[in-house]
């Protein structure tokens, strides 16, 4: 069980000088207003009007932008919440685990409408995109901690703490039990990471040294886009500037994704020695870890590595003793909202703003984070390369395929017995994953989450590599029971609900395809809804401005595409 | 050194700096917009000046031009595209364009000619009226805004007010102002501001007159928007 929380709820009386504490403590910097937000919302269930308008005036900020702003994130809210706030992970595991029952179960036992507070302001219980928990579903978070694997007796008990105002502190510890629930390890997770040792590599055989050996080993990004690691911190480090920065995305925002959360709780170590030789590597001083707020209860976890890790000497100023190389990391909350995980919308939010992805050009490893040339890089990416610094590229280079070296761990969460962490390496077929984990009578797979695709069982001898199906953090499985039209509907309205809604087609277009895919679910979909999803599909890919609104259509484009019986108007079938 | 890139077989000259969008209209070459106005900086939220720049497709407003690159503008499928997307902004809003004050000089209604959107093509998201009159010059009907931002654009950087910005994520991304009570009349919003004359569609209007000059007779309604809106920009180069 991790450390306390604020129960019960502070009353407003002091949000004037706890704001301005806050500002002072941040040296006004209206950059970090996201950061005031989080902690304003954790101190009171909500950000009270009161200190919207002393934010306002201390950081000589437009009020409506810091209400545009709390708008934006799902976690932030311009209303009271519950002393205890309840959110149920919505993803398509855990619905298909019963979720959905259960939130019910608990609603009545409560007394309570979704989403709004009880009457007596002791409770809310809403839904969010998945929490990062589908190898624990159905699962939720209580004021930040999750609550795993429930069931009708944990919401009894759940209830029970409730009624009883037993603050969450003092909850049973089983109630937020996590295992690792590794059922296979390779080169990365067969040993422990000797912490230090990527770093005395770097001072021994020098940066140079080490971004050949990164090349090496092939590494590429773990978030999505499999861009070469080796090559974006030579080009960080290649230009002009000041200062630059190195970010670590941990915003794990796909559904069904939890390799990065595993990484955060069992191996902050390397992760974290990742990302100081990457600054040390391109000259970077300071580094950041973007923390999505589902992940706030590791916060403390990461600071005490931070800690120990700056006693130790492998952070802060003159790293290991050596003169001049300093770096220093900060932990940034996000607050909801699968869009700042995109890099540019990152940055933004990083900077204190809304999530809106940038114009690229210029790429944030030229113009990043303050407008300085920043590294971005997966909570992965920068545990692989502390591993490769350590033992050297040819030992990565051992597995994986010609396109994809090394190995990769996998997310795996749906119908099979052991969902979990595997490492494999790079090339194996959807099958044999299959067959590891425990999975039997599977129809379909979606791999990389709904971003990714969709792969029914005639297809699962394609080799999960990126020469065939590139693989991404989520693998989720479905077996035969399940109808495919759920998991479309759940994808679409994901999509629609996570739009930034900048941009024409992607803000409108991912609404269109949710009440489309809605009507083909009731079977009421005609010929000329199904042209148009092709239409819309095609104004999305080829007009958005980012991955997000090129990607929101894949799910039901594959779907009508690979499984087309399901799209008849009932009207039509037989 | 000239640069230069083709736009449609037309070879563009273009300076350092220059957007695609800055050299066409510069060589009065018309690429569908809404949310650019020369001027400001540049958005691309509306995605109406897609093009394809030697084979990728990007907003015309926010791309450097590229020496030597192929821009193509005018193709068949980009044209369809824009339509749908001129279509997707009926359908998000309420645009009531025949008892509309702006009709005729609104660019919405103009390039959804231009495209040859006639029709509506989705459903309505018919979203709940709101209305903001509390301004004594000026009234905003939020249904008819395109989240552009050229107001918010305008406001900022011309003004120096920043009365308004945006709100929200997705679907309920909605135009805010900054006052205390979100109202437009308790703000600092002048009708002389450069954000009261900004406006592309019916959203944000004047006050105390309505039809002064009668539809038919209104920019649009005299040239189409291509030419309409060349010729003003090769007037404020004069
Ligand atoms: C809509 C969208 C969401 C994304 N979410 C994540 C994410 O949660 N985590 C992540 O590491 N990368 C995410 N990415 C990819 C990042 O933009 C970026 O490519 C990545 O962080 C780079 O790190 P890498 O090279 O180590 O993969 C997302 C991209 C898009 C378009
Ligand atoms: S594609 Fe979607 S998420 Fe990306 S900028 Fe456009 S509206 Fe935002
Ligand atoms: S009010 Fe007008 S100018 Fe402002 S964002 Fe809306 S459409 Fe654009």
């Amino acid at each position: 069980m991790h450390s306390a929380t604020n129960m019960p709820r502070s009353d407003t009386e002091n949000v004037i000088p706890f704001v301005d504490s806050l500002v002072l403590s941040t040296n006004k910097r209206a950059d970090h207003l996201l950061q005031l937000l989080v902690e304003i919302q954790q101190q009171y269930s909500y950000v009270p009007g009161k200190a919207i308008l002393r934010l306002a005036n201390q950081l000589g900020l437009p009020a409506s932008e810091i209400r545009g702003v709390i708008a934006f994130y799902s976690f932030l809210y311009p209303v009271p919440q519950g002393d205890y706030q309840i959110h149920f992970s919505d993803n398509i595991i855990d619905r298909m685990s019963g979720s959905e029952a259960l939130i019910q179960n608990l609603r009545k036992r409560l007394g309570v409408s979704l989403a709004e507070p009880r009457a007596d302001g002791r409770v809310t219980v809403s839904t969010t995109s998945c929490i990062g928990m589908a190898d624990h579903a159905p699962a939720a978070l209580v004021n930040g901690y999750p609550l795993t694997k429930l069931d009708p007796q944990r919401i009894d008990r759940i209830a029970e703490l409730v009624d009883n105002s037993v603050p969450v502190t003092e909850w049973p510890s089983n109630l937020f039990h996590v295992s690792s629930n590794v059922h296979r390890c390779d080169l990365l997770l067969s040993d422990s990471f000797e912490s230090g040792s990527a770093l005395s590599q770097l001072f021994e055989t020098g940066a140079q040294k080490l971004l050949e050996e990164l090349t090496i080993s092939g590494l590429r990004g773990r978030g999505g886009a499999g861009f070469q690691t080796a090559q974006k911190w030579k080009m960080c480090r290649d230009t002009d500037a000041s200062e630059r920065y190195v970010i670590c995305n941990a915003d794990e925002g796909e559904p069904g994704s939890f390799k990065d959360r595993f990484l955060l709780e069992t191996n902050a170590d390397a992760l974290i020695e990742g990302i100081t030789l990457c600054g040390l590597i391109t000259g970077a001083q300071k580094g950041l870890i973007y923390l999505r707020s589902e992940y706030r209860y590791l916060k403390q976890h990461l600071e005490e590595s931070l800690t120990r890790r700056r006693t130790e000497g492998l952070l802060g100023k003159s790293i290991l003793a050596h003169d001049g190389a300093d770096f220093d990391i900060e932990i940034h909350l996000g607050a909801g909202a699968y869009i700042c995980g995109e890099e540019s919308a990152l940055i933004e939010s990083l900077e204190g703003k809304r999530g809106i992805p940038r114009n690229r050009p210029p790429y944030p490893i030229s113009e990043g984070y303050l407008g300085k040339p920043s590294v971005v890089n997966n909570v992965a990416t920068f545990f692989v390369a502390s591993w490769i610094a350590t033992r050297g590229g040819d030992w990565f280079a051992t597995r994986g395929t010609t396109e994809s070296i090394g190995t990769k761990l996998f997310s795996i969460s749906g119908d099979c017995q052991h969902p979990g962490i595997y490492e494999f390496p790079f090339g194996l077929t959807i099958r044999e994953l299959l067959d590891a984990c425990g999975a039997t009578e599977t129809r379909a797979v979606q791999v990389t989450g709904p971003a990714g695709n969709l792969v029914l069982e005639d297809s699962f001898d394609r080799r999960l590599c990126y020469e065939d199906l590139p693989a991404g953090g989520s693998f989720m499985i479905f077996n035969k029971s399940r109808s495919l039209l759920d998991v479309v509907q759940y994808f679409s309205d994901f999509f629609a609900h996570e739009s930034c809604g900048f941009c024409t087609p992607c803000r409108v277009g991912t609404s269109l395809i949710r009440d489309l895919v809605n009507k083909a679910h009731h079977g009421n979909a005609t010929r000329q809804d199904y042209e148009q999803l092709d239409i819309i599909a095609e104004v999305m890919n080829s007009s958005s401005r980012c991955g997000l609104g090129h990607t929101a259509s894949r799910p039901i484009m594959q779907a009508m595409q690979q499984a087309p019986d399901l799209f008849t108007h009932q009207g039509e079938k037989r | 050194m000239k640069m230069s890139f083709t736009l449609d077989g037309k070879s563009i000259p273009f300076k350092e700096g220059d957007t695609i969008m800055d050299a066409a209209l510069n060589a009065g070459e018309y690429i569908p917009h809404l949310c650019h106005e020369p001027g400001f900086t540049p958005h691309g939220s509306c995605r109406l000046c897609l093009v394809s720049l030697d084979g990728r497709n990007i907003s015309a407003c926010t791309q450097p031009a590229v020496d030597g690159s192929v821009v193509e503008s005018n193709t068949e499928s980009i044209n369809t595209i824009r339509r749908e997307l001129v279509a997707m902004l009926f359908a998000e809003g309420v645009h009531i364009c025949p008892v509309c004050e702006k009709s005729g000089s609104c660019k919405l209604q103009a390039v959804a000619y231009h495209v040859g959107l006639l029709t509506p093509r989705y459903t309505q998201f018919n979203p709940p009226g709101r209305l903001d009159a509390s301004h004594p010059d000026m009234i905003i009907d939020f249904n008819r805004c395109i989240l552009c931002e050229l107001c918010v654009r305008a406001s900022r950087d011309t003004d120096g007010k920043r009365v308004f910005s945006l709100s929200g994520r997705g679907i309920e991304t909605s135009l805010v102002i900054n006052s205390e009570n979100g109202k437009l009349g308790d703000s600092l919003f002048e009708v002389t501001d450069k954000a009261a004359a900004i406006c592309p569609v019916g959203a944000i209007l004047p006050k105390h007159k309505g039809y002064e000059l009668p539809i038919g007779e209104r920019r649009y309604d005299i040239s189409a928007i291509d030419d309409a809106d060349l010729k003003s920009n090769r007037k404020s180069d004069e």
